[in-house]
């Protein structure tokens, strides 16, 4: 289990980065933390010609706490963003997923933005930037757009970062104030990609009635699947909700499939039951906050 | 046609050490073929059972899932730079004393983990240990041992601090 | 003090080695050595019509490709059916690279040989090899009813069929005491297939001397002698020309002891060849597609009882899956069949086995060897007699114990060593005591009952199982005490972990009366001890602990007598303390044993001071007999062997507590106990570190790991991402109590402990699931997925 050759490429600059992917369009492939890239590399289940390592672009690891919301740079790792108490006080939904993303040494390495581009339908990340509405800044030789999350996962494992594109940050959407989110999953071991996990925000109004009821399905479709139950939670105070009808409508929307590990049909049950329990965790964060 | 070599810097174990190699070569490799430092165990080479855990710049990192060139210029410790000297480290000594090993091939990994642990966290609970070795495979121990070797470990540093 | 070695918990001497970083396993040695990949068959069942090289040929570094075709003489033969069998009708094994049919995915092709690894997979990569498919037979059910074979000249799929019956009392079988028993059940039980699954792979060094005609093979195995032998038959070498050696091996668990490995022959061959070292390490993926794996049965039990809940009859049918070959008989399915009755005098049985090929990877003994099915069996059966009569399930089993004044009990079979099953001690009833109050089973229910009204579900399960350890036919012991008081103590067999360098050095301190730093002990190399048969079966401390005893007892006993000499003192009065030889009750009639070894050597050089004594014009010895007298040999040193009458039988309890979700039906195992009796114990610490390692394995196999493979022989879970060996966050803390009825078949009373921990573990979590859920488990491993879908099923 060795890597297949690759013309190894380590810009210095993000100039230097944009040029290089643009002169080795399909051909190339960005080497951020690696830990999805690299067991892949070693299976020789991926075999780009060339290898951009955009490990020296320092500027690229930054985080910043914007007023509307956290930028993650793309060399940020999993356990910096994990760990930083204004990114949790921004956006607390970001560690909670965090600390379910794998074991810690792999997010030791392992990149946010990368986890994005992977897209992993089974990852926690993407589910957390579908459901908070962010976006990823892809950058290329001339030019940078924002695809937003809805648009920016295409299938499994695909995403819209195109030949010659380079993701250099995510931006995820600050916490609404008299909002709580919760992530909630079920995995075979502790750290496993999980059979089903769920992501959930609930806002409230001054009255702490629900005005937003929303969730991110992880290993429920080829991309995180949304699903709002605004509506089906009514306008009313978190404990007089019908969270398991809210659970239902999660589960409706929900398309998993049998894999080794479990059946769809277990899967979708879970997804009730975790949909179920996230709302109410959301809730009661909401109430607190 | 041969490959590109690399010239690359490592400062393992408190050494410069250079090496050439093609991009494609793995840390673990580097450290156990280029560099004569077997200590590192290769058990996966796909990131799961942590045999190649290793220190980078203090912080445990899967050796096979990194490439020895991204890491060029950069500071490694290897199972083989824990001790002091002839002085086993604290964590060497409580993986013995609680028979925190049996077949050692992942010994190496759980001591670079468990290093990297105390430092940070000198006193974890026992919640705090298991989500530490959580990314270690050991076939032979069940654990149990290790858990006991880390909570000593910190009572050794403690003791000797 | 020397003499309370046996028996202590003393820090193992491996340790500061491994610890460091200065083990030295397989891959660790040879840095220059090149290095060899293997092309595999991607497909399960296919002919091979050519194998193209020639896009491989430019990759630079690229030494040698070698296929079938390149094989010599006796290489190009199957490898050994190491463990023939009158009823393995039709045993079958692999040759080292494919000929003209694969049989499973991960079946060798072609051998590659390059400057390193990666090269190598380049050049593998490159290799064309074009194949007409076969239909894959998959499944042991589907083989054994499909017309479709595996071997074309094998029917059915059949390799074996074995039947063994033991008849009542009154002379009836067991079909006629089922048929009028007052109770019977009938019930299918299934065990899916797991594998040892070692963290290092297997591996392969081996070292042409051209100057010397000599090779040096080292490999990660499990009995280096016997690879010594296939090595040397295969090559066509002398014997004393072929060096095995296994290293540090990063364990094994069975797999290991499977040999030769078709790169066992074929890298030594290249080196020999190529006149290079050649080194082959197997990486992960290789070793879940071409190393062995185990477990796979389908069992079908019927049972005849009384009230009481004795078993007047039972009767079991097992399909086992043995994969594509045979090389190692069927080892497995006897052990299922002969071990199954357990702790219990079951009026009358009868086991019947097919062992089946599939187009999958083999099946060799893996930890437990066909021990965990057996014990999953007779502890379901137990646990639906239970269910059947309303009877406490522990009750149940009491009712069918042997009683500790039984013994030696002979339950009528015969064993995997070819040799009657003839149990030589144990006390289940005490085992059974000490169990129920470590977990308190009595008050379990009203626990239940407390979770219950918290909405929880918790149940309890218990396993008991009896392991014959320690089969021969031999092991055998050599101790020398050198002119420096050192003393060398060397064993054929090998270590993967299981600390002998320490346990072993503990029985020859003990026996010697020598300090234990002055003791060294050397495993697996054939350069010091060339007669042995392997570390498996939980064989090693009953064999090699006995023959190093053995062969210490006759070191000491040259010792006295040089000594008697030396001191003009009798044999009888002198004692060994701390290495000194003295006189007892009179400390200054001395003599150290590092003088008695320079006694015994009668010289002609001094090679240091010390020596001087023993040489020819230094006197003191006497003119009337020959420096060597007869019958007597040089040098302080003996050799001995433990050749077992038969096995000796460990036994043990397990009970768990697990807790199971009510919504998402995961499972977490609450509370682990474990009642074990190997005999004496050598050191409390490393049967302690057995049985821990055993249940993690257990749990394993309870909860997570299963091979899966397709329709069509793909293995869909071969990685460590989707094999889900358990985290530390999986593993439950195992409480212990040791029971110690000592064996009385060999001189330390010993029996074996290395498999035990592993072996109930399904059997328990299984009952303690059905406790807390009501729904009858019946195949195990069990996911949540899997207990939701019983639970669907049930409502």
């Amino acid at each position: 289990m060795k890597p297949p050759p690759f013309t190894y490429h380590a810009p210095g600059s993000l100039g230097e980065a944009l040029d290089v992917l643009a002169g080795t369009g399909e051909d190339g492939k960005v080497l951020a933390g690696g830990q999805s890239l690299i067991p892949l590399l070693n299976m020789r289940l991926a075999a780009p010609a060339h290898l951009v390592d955009i490990n020296r672009l320092a500027g690229l690891a930054a985080v910043e706490v914007e007023p509307g919301g956290v930028r993650v740079g793309a060399l940020a790792r999993h356990a910096r963003v994990e760990r930083s108490e204004p990114v949790a006080a921004a956006q607390p939904l970001l560690r909670q997923a965090l600390r379910l993303v794998a074991h810690p040494v792999i997010r030791n390495r392992g990149t946010v933005v990368g986890s994005l581009v992977h897209a992993d339908p089974a990852a926690e990340l993407p589910a957390v930037l579908a459901l908070l509405g962010g976006s990823v800044r892809l950058a290329r030789r001339g030019g940078t757009r924002d695809v937003p999350a809805g648009e920016f996962f295409t299938g499994p494992l695909e995403s819209a970062a195109g030949p010659g594109e380079l993701a250099v940050s995510a931006f995820f959407p600050a916490l609404p104030p008299r909002s709580g989110t919760a992530f909630r999953e079920v995995a075979r071991r502790h750290g496993d990609y999980a059979l089903a996990g769920i992501a959930a925000l609930v806002g409230l109004d001054e009255d702490l009635r629900i005005t937003a009821a929303r969730v991110a399905c992880v290993s429920a479709g080829p991309v995180p699947v949304l699903a709002d139950v605004t509506g089906v939670c009514g306008h009313r105070p978190p404990a007089s909700a019908d969270w398991a009808a809210a659970a239902r409508a999660v589960q409706d929307r929900a398309e998993p499939e049998d894999d080794i590990h479990a059946t769809a049909a277990y899967r979708r049950h879970l997804i009730g039951v975790l949909a179920e329990r996230a709302l109410r965790d959301a809730a009661r964060e909401a109430l607190n906050a | 046609m041969p490959e590109q070599a690399h010239e690359i810097t490592l400062v393992v174990n408190g050494t410069l050490r250079r090496a050439e190699v093609p991009g494609r070569r793995l840390l673990s490799d580097c450290l156990r073929h280029d560099l004569g430092l077997t200590g590192t165990h290769v058990g996966c080479e796909h990131g799961v059972c942590g045999c190649c855990t290793v220190l980078l710049d203090g912080e445990p990192v899967r050796s096979c899932l990194t490439f020895a060139v991204t890491v060029d210029g950069r500071e490694i410790t290897t199972v083989e730079g824990l001790a002091d000297g002839e002085r086993m480290s604290p964590v060497q000594r409580a993986f013995a004393e609680c028979h925190g090993l049996q077949c050692g091939f992942c010994t190496p990994g759980f001591l670079c983990t468990v290093t990297a642990l105390l430092r940070e966290n000198p006193a974890p609970t026992e919640e705090e240990v298991l989500e530490g070795i959580s990314g270690n495979l050991c076939r032979c121990t069940g654990y149990q041992n290790i858990v006991k070797a880390v909570h000593r470990a910190a009572e050794i540093m403690a003791e000797e601090s | 003090m020397t003499t309370k070695l046996f028996g202590e918990p003393v820090q193992r001497r491996e340790d500061p080695r491994l610890l460091t970083g200065r083990g030295r396993y397989l891959d660790d040695l040879g840095p220059d050595a090149l290095a060899a990949a293997f092309v595999r068959s991607p497909h399960a069942h296919a002919l091979i019509r050519d194998i193209d090289v020639s896009a491989a040929l430019d990759v630079d570094g690229l030494v040698a490709i070698y296929t079938w075709e390149d094989l010599p003489d006796r290489l190009a033969e199957p490898l050994p059916l190491l463990i023939p069998h009158p009823a393995l009708t039709h045993g079958r094994t692999a040759y080292p690279l494919a000929r003209e049919r694969v049989r499973h995915v991960g079946e060798p092709v072609v051998m590659v040989v390059a400057r390193d690894r990666y090269l190598a997979e380049d050049a593998c990569a490159l290799i064309r090899v074009d194949y007409e498919l076969l239909k894959p037979v998959v499944g042991v059910e589907e083989a054994a009813q499909s017309a479709q074979l595996v071997h074309d000249d094998v029917p059915g799929n059949v390799g074996a069929h074995l039947v063994q019956e033991v008849a009542s009392a009154d002379g009836r079988g067991a079909r006629e005491v089922i048929e009028s028993a007052p109770h019977t059940l009938a019930f299918r039980l299934d065990v899916e297939r797991s594998a040892s699954m070692p963290l290092e792979g297997r591996g392969v060094h081996a070292r042409w001397d051209a100057d010397d005609s000599s090779l040096r093979v080292y490999s990660s195995t499990q009995t280096s002698t016997s690879v010594r032998m296939a090595v040397a038959a295969k090559l066509g070498l002398p014997l004393p020309k072929v060096e095995v050696v296994a290293p540090d091996v990063g364990g094994g668990f069975g797999v290991k002891i499977m040999h030769p490995w078709p790169e066992e022959v074929l890298v030594p061959w290249a080196a020999m060849l190529l006149g290079r070292e050649v080194k082959w390490t197997e990486d992960r993926r290789e070793h879940f597609v071409s190393s062995a794996h185990e477990r796979a049965q389908v069992q079908f039990v019927r049972v005849g009882f009384d009230g009481g809940g004795r078993v007047l009859g039972l009767e079991v049918t097992i399909l086992h899956d043995h994969g594509a070959y045979t090389p190692y008989g069927i080892i497995v399915p006897i052990i299922t069949s002969t071990q199954l009755p357990g702790p219990y005098r079951i009026g009358s049985y009868r086991v019947e086995f097919s062992s089946i090929y599939t187009n999958t990877v083999q099946v060799t003994p893996y930890r437990g060897a066909g021990r965990p099915q057996a014990v999953f069996c007779m502890e379901r059966t137990m646990d639906r007699i239970a269910a059947h009569l309303g009877l406490d399930r522990t009750a149940v089993r009491a009712a069918n114990f042997i009683q500790p004044d039984e013994f030696p009990y002979d339950q009528g079979l015969i064993f995997q060593d070819g040799r009657p099953l003839i149990y030589d001690s144990g006390d289940y009833p005490e085992s059974l005591r000490m169990l129920k109050e470590l977990i308190g089973w009595d008050a379990f229910p009203e626990a239940k009952a407390e979770a219950a009204r918290e909405g929880r579900r918790i149940g309890i399960g218990i396993g008991c199982y009896v392991e014959g350890t320690g089969v021969g036919p031999y092991e055998g012991g050599h101790v020398q005490i050198t002119s420096d008081g050192r003393v060398h103590v060397s064993t054929g067999l090998t270590s993967q972990g299981q600390g002998h360098e320490t346990s072993f050095a503990q029985i020859a301190a003990a026996e010697l009366g020598v300090p234990l730093e002055r003791v060294s002990v050397v495993t697996g190399d054939t350069r010091r001890f060339g007669y042995a048969v392997g570390t498996f079966a939980s064989r090693a401390a009953v064999m090699s602990g006995n023959a190093i005893a053995l062969a210490c007892r006759k070191v000491r006993e040259k010792a006295l007598r040089i000594a008697a000499d030396a001191l003009e003192a009798d044999p009888r009065d002198l004692e060994i303390t701390d290495g000194v030889v003295h006189v007892a009750g009179s400390p200054h009639a001395s003599v150290p044993l590092a003088t008695v070894a320079v006694l015994s050597n009668p010289l002609r050089y001094a090679f240091d001071e010390e020596a001087v004594r023993a040489t020819q014009f230094a006197g003191g010895s006497s003119f009337d007999r020959p420096p060597v007298e007869e019958g007597q040999e040089p040098g302080l040193e003996g050799r001995d062997y433990y050749s077992p009458i038969r096995s000796t039988f460990a036994s043990g309890m397990h009970a768990a507590i697990v807790e199971t979700d009510p919504l998402t039906a995961e499972i977490r195992i609450l509370r682990y106990a474990v009642v074990h009796d190997c005999g004496n114990l050598i050191n409390p610490m490393i049967v302690e570190g057995q049985i821990h390692g055993g249940v993690a394995q257990g749990v394993g196999g309870a909860l997570y790991e299963r091979m899966v493979y397709d329709s069509h022989g793909q293995l869909l879970n071969a990685s460590f991402m989707d094999f889900l060996m358990p985290y530390a966050t999986e593993v439950p803390r195992v409480e212990t109590a040791h029971l110690q009825t000592p064996s009385p078949l060999n001189p330390l009373g010993i029996k074996g402990a290395g498999e035990a921990g592993v072996i109930p573990v399904s059997a328990v979590i299984a009952s303690a699931i059905e406790d807390a859920e009501g729904i009858p488990i019946d195949r195990m491993p069990i996911s949540p997925s899997d207990l939701f879908g019983l639970r669907r099923a049930a409502s």
